[in-house]
């Protein structure tokens, strides 16, 4: 064992300074930026060490809506995605006929180009001189609308922010959760068929459980990938997030790296670091719950 | 509670593009299974067994005939309403479950008045678990548990519902050779002190033989002998019947009955009347095989071996169509190995023959 300790740190070695220049050194760096008071990457300068920069950035308004869109953000899509995948993927496995080509449908916006999809946003939500939109065209025959989905109120604009969300991340827990399904032997059913479970509850006590590892994978990976969410926002209501209320917790970081108030990475580290505790936080109550309630 | 089976079929569509005539997994079976019996459906893979288990328990539907349970036609009941207990070949325990949880899990499916408190149901399951020996193992999970024990509470949960039938798919096939003889006397206990009608399914011979009152011998789907395990053994309707069961194997030799007189090559091993002659299949039981200086079958010696309480002599015949001959006998006989030659007669009533053309039994007397 001892004689190829060094053999396994060789092999080792390329993902560790791989993983150490561009993640561990970076990280530690905006930690300890986002100590330092007003510094400045060209001169490498600043002005003193505390916790101003997480005082400022925790008063910024623009901030605090931020954090307040990404929650909202998260509270709906991750459950409503989650389920809505739950439920197709159930669906798609029992069907026979045509189930490959359910399949590819539900899993063609994962290899659509981002602009094609912005593009059919468009066509479905953006007011412009000549419709409405399709959504609204569907809202009058109800005698509902106008609304301003993409320069209107705020409510009409998150709804817009969340359907596409969970339009955009859909695909991919349908894909894993079929496969999840599917690897679920048939005997088990057999078995609890012959003991007289009904459907319902050979749902809820065997299927749930016996998936309920992937489950929990998908929604700690949406918790993740939600709290990141910057480029859905983007795609949707432009670069300008602070004029449309419709910023994220990364949308302000990279807002105060690069943006028209760009230029302050003490205070973009600050928020990143925020949001790092926000979702370490987040990721260890869900691995706590996920330990009563994952099997195996 | 008998179990009747009326001109039951299965068929599959057939999925070679080629071939488009069905596969006929089961095919027009009737017979009777008397209440409170162990019955061994046997055959070699493919013969339709599981085929049959799986309509009995209504997880697959007959393409005809008719299924009774005592008198209610169970034909077209769907599985979660037939009351049958089923013990699936890899046990299907629900992993994420204990054993306690795994036993009561049928009774949880309960409806209306048979519906029971969660009191009742634990005391239940702890009566099945009882019966099988595993109430000491109630709050392990199934990967927490040997092959045997996983087995067992397999038992358990289909017994805990009292179902109208056991079914039993393959149930010792995954447990090593000392486990399956332990399980089999054990099976044969629960189902001797349950009552319950118990089919069970096996391509092992031995196995069924030693703990079933029924046998069924099927192959590719077709019902070849029902009978109590030695009737068959000792009066098997064709060849297929009697080379399939017995360890070491039937041994069958070309022959041909002349005159009265059954012949293995030039030999005359017996006569017997009333038969026309024919060329024959000749099966002799190894243990039908007698050391006789004078005896008509002349056999090239190949080895002996001594297994204490009797002794096998392995030998070649160039009429035998087994390899080689096995035959049994006492080991108060001594084998004399130095002409390299072994002679036998033959015990009448351990000989059969068969007709060359269906295979089927020429019953007749040896004398």
């Amino acid at each position: 064992m001892e004689k190829n300790n060094w053999k396994a740190w060789l092999y080792l070695l390329p993902a560790i300074l791989f993983l150490g220049a561009f993640m561990v050194y970076p990280l530690i760096d905006v930690f300890i930026y986002s100590f330092e008071e007003a510094y400045n990457s060209a001169s490498q300068t600043f002005t003193g060490v505390g916790l101003y920069n997480y005082q400022y950035v925790l008063r910024d308004p623009y901030f605090l809506q931020a954090v307040k869109n990404t929650f909202i953000l998260v509270v709906i899509t991750v459950p409503l995605s989650t389920g809505l995948a739950l439920l197709i993927s159930v669906g798609l496995n029992s069907i026979k006929k045509l189930k490959e080509l359910f399949q590819t449908v539900y899993f063609l916006p994962y290899v659509t180009n981002t602009l094609a999809v912005g593009l059919v946003f468009m066509i479905l939500f953006k007011t412009t001189p000549y419709t409405d939109g399709l959504v609204n065209l569907m809202l009058s025959w109800f005698g509902a609308g106008p609304v301003d989905f993409i320069d209107g109120p705020y409510w009409a604009k998150m709804f817009v922010l969340c359907f596409y969300t969970v339009w955009v991340v859909l695909p991919f827990k349908i894909l894993i959760l079929t496969s999840a399904l599917a690897s679920v032997k048939q005997d088990y059913y057999n078995a609890a068929k012959v003991d007289g479970a009904s459907r319902w509850t050979i749902f809820t006590k065997i299927t749930l459980p016996m998936i309920s590892p992937t489950l929990f994978y998908l929604i700690i990976t949406g918790f993740i990938g939600a709290f990141k969410a910057y480029n859905d926002a983007v795609a949707l209501f432009g670069t300008n997030l602070n004029t449309a209320e419709m910023n994220t917790i990364v949308g302000y970081v990279y807002d105060m790296l690069y943006g028209n108030s760009g230029g302050y990475p003490s205070y973009a580290s600050a928020a990143a670091i925020i949001l790092f505790a926000i979702v370490l936080t987040i990721t260890c109550i869900n691995l706590l719950i996920s330990k009563k309630h994952v099997h195996y | 509670m008998k179990v009747v089976l009326q001109n039951l079929t299965k068929k599959f569509p057939s999925r070679d593009k080629k071939d488009r005539r069905d596969v006929v997994a089961v095919s027009d079976f009737t017979f009777e299974i008397p209440d409170g019996k162990l019955i061994g459906l046997l055959g070699p893979s493919g013969c339709g067994k599981s085929t049959t288990l799986n309509l009995l328990s209504g997880l697959q539907t007959p393409t005809s005939g008719k299924i009774f349970f005592g008198d209610d036609d169970v034909t077209n009941l769907p599985a979660e309403n037939r009351g049958v207990g089923l013990v699936f070949q890899n046990y299907a325990l629900y992993p994420h479950l204990t054993v306690q949880q795994n036993i009561m899990f049928p009774l949880q499916n309960l409806k209306g008045e048979a519906k029971l408190t969660k009191a009742q149901m634990e005391e239940k399951a702890l009566e099945a678990a009882k019966l099988v020996q595993i109430d000491g193992l109630m709050s392990r999970k199934p990967s927490e548990l040997s092959g045997g024990q996983q087995q067992r509470v397999a038992i358990a949960r289909a017994l805990v519902k009292m179902p109208r039938v056991l079914l039993l798919d393959e149930p010792l096939s995954n447990l090593d050779a000392r486990l399956r003889l332990q399980t089999r006397e054990e099976i044969r206990r629960i189902q001797r002190e349950t009552q319950i009608t118990t089919i069970f399914v096996t391509h092992d011979q031995e196995e069924a033989m030693s703990i079933s009152d029924l046998i069924v011998v099927m192959k590719e789907g077709v019902i070849h002998q029902i009978g109590k395990p030695q009737d068959v053994y000792d009066s098997p309707v064709n060849l297929f019947v009697a080379t399939f069961l017995g360890t070491p194997p039937i041994n069958v030799f070309h022959g041909k009955v002349e005159g009265g007189k059954v012949y293995i090559g030039s030999e005359a091993i017996g006569s017997v009347s009333g038969v026309e002659d024919q060329p024959v299949h000749v099966a002799i039981r190894p243990e039908g095989f007698v050391l006789d200086e004078k005896g008509p079958l002349t056999c090239d010696l190949d080895e002996v071996e001594v297994m204490g309480r009797d002794i096998t002599v392995v030998s070649k015949h160039p009429d035998s169509q087994n390899v080689e001959i096995r035959s049994i006998i006492s080991a108060d006989n001594k084998v004399d190995l130095s002409t390299g030659k072994v002679h036998f007669s033959v015990k009448n009533h351990k000989v059969f023959l068969f007709r060359k053309d269906t295979e089927e039994r020429i019953y007749t007397d040896l004398v």
